[in-house]
């Protein structure tokens, strides 16, 4: 027996080397390491031996199949390498080409505002009420202490149903809410109803409606949000202490707010409330005031137990001022340019 | 309102810079919408005579005039005015003047000619209201002199607020001057006017027969009380009167319409004046009008008036004057005037707010008796009258006068308790502190009896203040002195967890998808023009208003098609195509209410006028498939009603709606209930809405599909054992839905409990039709995937199920495998 192990180990794994496809290193694993192969072929020479050099060939053998081995593989993972890299060079590809054709959709900026304020105030322990926006004659102004012929029901230039359309009407007129107000006195009654009130936390936003020309800074149909706190010993401090942390919360905590007297048929005393621009002028946001005592009769509520305040401001002029809009009549047009801004 | 500091320092002695005292005001409940320095930026401005006037050679509409500034010299000045003569002194502000507008005189040439300044009007300088020329100055005048000099210009300053509507006292200086003066802790002081008396003096004034007053309506007058001013000529009022008449904003007339707007805007007391010689014997009454009565008012024009408003009639019962709105003609002041009746009343707010309503008439007047005069102004205003009369003309008052009284509304006496104070502001003050800041106001504090209640004061309302009527409306009186901006700020806690309902939490979810799917959020106004609903092949059945601002916002919508199909073709109009909008808001409906209760607690929960909310989706067609893609979308997102894997809820019923596509629309049921629509906008309502591009839509009823109750969703094991795919493919009837279909498969294949099947999920991944299968049928290729829960599934189970759902197909759907 001629063949040295050793020597073909050297010889193979130079040929593994020098291989240049998968294909040719399938080939001389079979040549070399096969059953046909000479390493194999060395076993049936093993009976002619002594247990001493059978033992010394073994060793030999396997020595020089494990650096075979070690071999093919080492070439073979070479050759993936090369052909993965090759694969990877061909598949260059420009990934903005595409980055302009995703499409976002976008909601519209008040109702992100919208859903803002209502965080803030949740966040405050307060619910968030709805109501409806057509409106009885009752809800949204009788019972807010303004009587049919009020002189102040002129603040709000009312839009009304042509009520011949509506049966069973009888002598209730129908209208386009003016404010969300009414939504206290439904918070009110239905917290007595069902007995989970006083004390009421309850912000109400929701679309109101004008009999008026939309401009820049009007618009026939707009967004409001309502606060009302019912309890026992409510106070205008309470009042000004809730505005405070509101604008904190919304604004930013630089910011601070101030109220002064106002007039509101609803509530008395009335305010008015202002947030602190950045060059020291005071900003108008809302109206607010400690809820007038027959408008807590009208909710089912005795003045003489309960107190409470109320706020209420305008959902689109805070998105005018946050989002720096000039005219709030891009709020309906419905113009993509605009809506997909925010 | 507008103010002058000047003025209100004749009541006050008002202190503070300009700013301060704006602060104050403000703080008052005076909210300040400008403040405005007059007599400032006259400096440059001097007395100049004209030399000489001549056209400009190259323009018609400008004339040269030559000035002399006292030197002698001649200075050539461009002007647009024509009403100089050579000879007339006139205002010239000279180069380097800064005129009240901000507007700086330079050299500059006008058409090739030099102008050295700009002769001025009285507006120009806002000292005048006269704009149609040249201000010509008295001829006395040195040249050379300052026009701050020359006119005795004084500096002032003009506040201008919105009045509040409740507070009629400041429409007046007085009334600003007593609510700054107890601000400031300076003493308010209101003199007593003494007018020159013809006849007998003051003390023995007593009706001498000149005039007569009857009030025939006392609920419409409560007090009306008449002076003569006897000896009256007619004439320009001095130049420091028309100064603050223009200040405030009125235009000077003559020295008797000035003097009596004086009065109002000074003391609040709206007056009117008569020549006495065109009322006959003097005679006045007060009485409704009757229906359809005439009367020829101030302004020219010819009013015809109800039995619900009031007027002043003579002694021949014709009507002289609308009670409160505005005076007649046939009464009016003029050259030949001798002898003045004024009026001085109280009319009742409600009758007079109601008559400008209805003859939309607003006067400084009616403005003022609208909000509530004080009725025991009247003799002080007649007597002010009459002094600023006779000071600035020969007039005399005559003892002459009548005070008649009719319903008047008494001022509240109201007990004040300071435990109600305090808890209602949050504040700790003492009695005596709370009868500090009433009592300048002129709420008259007393202590009174301690009921058990704590210390309580009786207060006395006065007479200016008609709202203030019950306890609170004092306490906001305390509030505003006290000032609202030390009253210390406090939190109260809520013992509730802020939170949204759940239908709340729904709408963001079905935002949130709706977004994540890439469309965009509209808000179209929900107000439709005649019509809209029809172009969107809709019922004409939209709620009208009864007093819509205009026509196209006239109707109420019934469907939110119109308004988005709107949007899309505004943006397409503007170049922006393919656009995907989504909109959640409210549509309303006729006839769906009735009011059964009018108990206050059942007015609550019914619905007005069929208002519902909707969500509706408008997007890029797909044979109307990309809409039931996002009806999919929405109702996954709201994560209720278990959609897979079985059995489905949803169920889509082809069938022809209205404004969609006939062949390509279905209506919505989930779980039975039918929540809306979806499909493919109609051919003709694109074309009558303008839009080119076919537009998939999706609309549904929130307040039915959210009022489903939600389910928490529980865990199903999922296994561990390997799974069968079996595709099947059905050749049916192209009537037959894919949908149906599919739930057929699903019905017939075994799912969890004693078969120990799990997870059978069908797929619908081939849809084929050709001339081979033939015409109206259609191929439907579904994926069945299978599994077990505790074992790998037989060769042999798998097709005895097979079996069972060919057999089910062929049952139901007349469908045959496909070879």
């Amino acid at each position: 027996m001629t063949v040295d192990p050793q020597q073909i180990a050297v010889e193979g794994a130079a040929a593994f080397v020098a291989a240049e496809s998968l294909a040719e290193i399938h080939e001389l694993e079979l040549q070399y390491l096969g059953q046909q192969s000479l390493l194999s072929g060395m076993k049936a020479s093993f009976r002619d031996l002594e247990p001493q050099e059978r033992k010394a060939l073994g060793s030999q053998m396997n020595a020089a199949r494990q650096q075979l081995e070690l071999a093919a593989q080492d070439s073979r993972s070479k050759l993936e390498s090369a052909a993965r890299a090759a694969q990877l060079a061909t598949e260059r590809v420009d990934l903005t080409e595409t980055l302009a054709k995703a499409t976002v959709g976008h909601s519209h900026v008040i109702t992100q505002t919208w859903e803002r304020l209502e965080d803030v105030f949740c966040s405050m322990g307060f619910t968030v009420a709805d109501g409806p926006e057509v409106e009885t004659d009752w809800f949204n102004f009788e019972a807010l202490n303004l009587p049919p012929a009020h002189p102040a029901r002129s603040l709000w230039d009312t839009l009304y149903l042509d009520s011949s359309q509506l049966e069973g009407l009888g002598e209730e007129q129908l209208l386009l809410r003016t404010h969300t107000s009414p939504v206290q006195i439904r918070s009110m009654l239905r917290a007595v109803r069902d007995g989970s009130g006083p004390p009421i936390y309850v912000v109400c936003p929701g679309r109101v409606y004008r009999r008026d020309t939309a401009d820049a800074t009007h618009l026939p149909v707009f967004h409001q949000i309502e606060g009302l706190v019912i309890d026992r010993g409510i106070t205008m401090g309470d009042l000004a202490g809730t505005i405070e942390s509101f604008v904190k919360a919304y604004f930013g905590d630089e910011m601070t707010s101030r109220l002064r007297p106002s007039y509101f048929p609803f509530t008395e005393p009335s305010a008015e409330f202002d947030i602190s621009a950045a060059d020291g002028s005071w900003l108008e946001v809302g109206g607010c005031g400690m809820v007038h005592p027959n408008v807590l009769r009208a909710g089912g509520l005795d003045p003489q137990e309960w107190s409470g305040f109320a706020f209420g401001f305008g959902i689109d002029r805070l998105a005018k001022i946050r989002y720096g809009v000039e005219d709030l009549r891009e709020f309906v047009t419905n113009d993509v340019r605009f809506l997909s801004q925010f | 309102m507008k103010v002058l500091l000047s003025w209100l320092r004749e009541f006050a002695p008002i202190t503070g810079t300009t700013p301060e005292i704006a602060i104050q005001l403000t703080d008052l409940g005076m909210e300040l919408e400008s403040i405005h320095q007059i007599g400032t930026s006259l400096g440059g401005i001097v007395v100049a005579q004209v030399l000489e006037i001549r056209p400009h050679p190259d323009a018609d509409k400008i004339c040269l005039v030559d000035v002399d500034l006292g030197d002698g010299e001649a200075l050539q000045i461009c002007c647009g005015a024509t009403n100089m003569a050579v000879g007339d002194r006139v205002p010239l502000a000279t180069i380097g003047t800064e005129m009240p507008s901000g507007m700086l005189i330079a050299p500059r040439k006008m058409r090739g000619q030099a102008s050295n300044g700009m002769l001025c009007s009285g507006r120009e300088m806002e000292i005048g209201d006269d704009h149609e020329g040249i201000l010509i100055l008295p001829p006395d005048l040195a040249l050379g002199l300052p026009i701050t000099e020359a006119l005795d210009l004084r500096e002032d300053v003009v506040f201008e607020f919105d009045a509040l509507p409740n507070r009629p006292d400041t429409l007046s200086v007085m009334g600003v001057a007593r609510d700054l003066a107890a601000r400031q802790g300076v003493p308010f002081s209101l003199t007593e006017f003494s007018p020159p008396t013809a006849g007998e003096s003051a003390a023995g004034e007593s009706a001498t027969g000149l005039s007569s007053v009857q009030i025939l309506a006392p609920e419409l007058c409560g007090r009306f009380v008449t002076r003569v001013i006897s000896g009256v000529q007619l004439g320009q009022s001095p130049r420091w009167m028309a100064q603050r008449l223009i200040a405030a904003g009125m235009r000077p007339i003559n020295n008797v319409v000035d003097v009596s707007n004086y009065v109002m805007l000074e003391l609040g007391q709206p007056n009117h004046t008569y020549d006495l010689s065109k009322l006959p014997s003097g005679e006045l009454r007060v009485r409704w009008a009757t229906e359809g009565e005439q009367i020829l008012t101030l302004d020219g024009v010819t009013r015809s008036l109800t039995a619900a408003d009031g007027v002043i009639a003579d002694g021949s019962d014709a009507a002289v004057g609308i009670a409160g709105v505005m005076g007649g003609a046939s009464t009016e002041i003029s050259e030949t005037t001798t002898d003045v009746l004024l009026e001085l009343a109280w009319w009742d707010p409600e009758a007079v707010a109601a008559t400008s309503t209805r003859l939309n008439l607003h006067s400084e007047a009616s403005l003022r008796f609208k909000r509530g005069v004080d009725p025991e102004l009247a003799p002080l205003a007649g007597r002010r009258f009459a002094e600023l009369l006779s000071a600035i003309s020969p007039a005399q008052l005559h003892p002459d006068q009548n005070d008649v009284a009719g319903n008047l509304p008494q001022a509240a006496r109201i007990r004040v308790r300071l435990n109600k104070v305090n808890g209602l502001l949050g504040t700790a003050l003492s009695r005596e502190q709370v009868q500090g800041l009433l009592d300048p106001i002129g709420f008259v504090t007393e202590p009174v009896q301690d009921s058990g209640d704590g210390e309580e004061l009786l207060v006395q309302v006065p007479t200016w203040r008609p709202d203030s009527s019950i306890e609170v409306d004092v306490i906001e009186e305390v509030a505003r002195h006290y000032g609202m901006a030390r009253i210390p700020k406090t939190i109260p806690t809520s013992p509730h967890a802020g939170e949204l309902t759940q239908r709340q939490l729904d709408r963001r979810c079905l935002r949130r998808a709706l977004v994540g799917a890439g469309l965009t959020e509209a808000m179209p106004v929900p107000f439709l023009a005649p019509g809209d609903l029809e172009r969107a092949g809709l019922a004409a059945d939209g709620l009208l208003l009864a007093n819509p601002l205009v026509a196209e916002e006239s109707v109420l919508r019934t469907s939110l098609l119109p308004g988005l199909l709107k949007a899309v073709a505004y943006n397409a109009s503007h170049r922006q195509n393919s656009v995907e909008l989504y909109e959640l808001g409210r549509v309303f409906r006729v006839g769906e209410r009735v009011i059964a209760d009018p108990g206050e607690s059942a007015k609550l929960d019914r619905v007005l006028a069929g208002e519902t909310e909707h969500v509706a989706v408008v997007l890029a067609a797909k044979e109307g498939g990309a809409a039931v893609e996002l009806l999919q979308v929405l109702l996954a997102s709201v994560n209720r009603w278990g959609l897979e894997p079985a059995p489905l809820a949803v169920e889509l019923v082809a069938g022809e709606l209205a404004g969609l596509h006939p062949g390509r629309a279905a209506t919505v049921l989930l779980a039975g209930q039918e929540i809306g629509v979806v499909g493919e906008v109609h051919p003709d309502v694109l074309q009558a809405y303008g839009i080119e591009q076919r537009l998939a839509w999706l609309q549904l009823n929130l307040d039915v599909l959210l009022q489903i109750p939600s389910v928490v969703p529980q865990a199903t094991l999922v296994s561990r054992f390997p799974s069968s795919d079996m595709d099947l493919a059905f050749v049916v009837d192209e009537q037959v839905t894919a949908e149906s279909v599919r739930a057929t498969i699903l019905r017939s294949t075994p799912t969890a409990g004693s078969s120990g099947w799990v997870a059978a999920r069908v797929e619908l991944f081939d849809v084929f039709r050709s001339e081979q299968l033939g015409a109206g049928l259609k191929s439907l290729a579904f994926r069945l995937r299978f599994q077990a829960l505790d074992r790998t599934l037989t060769d042999e189970e798998v097709t005895v199920v097979r079996l069972q759902v060919i057999d089910q197909i062929e049952q139901h759907h007349g469908g045959r495998l496909r070879d």
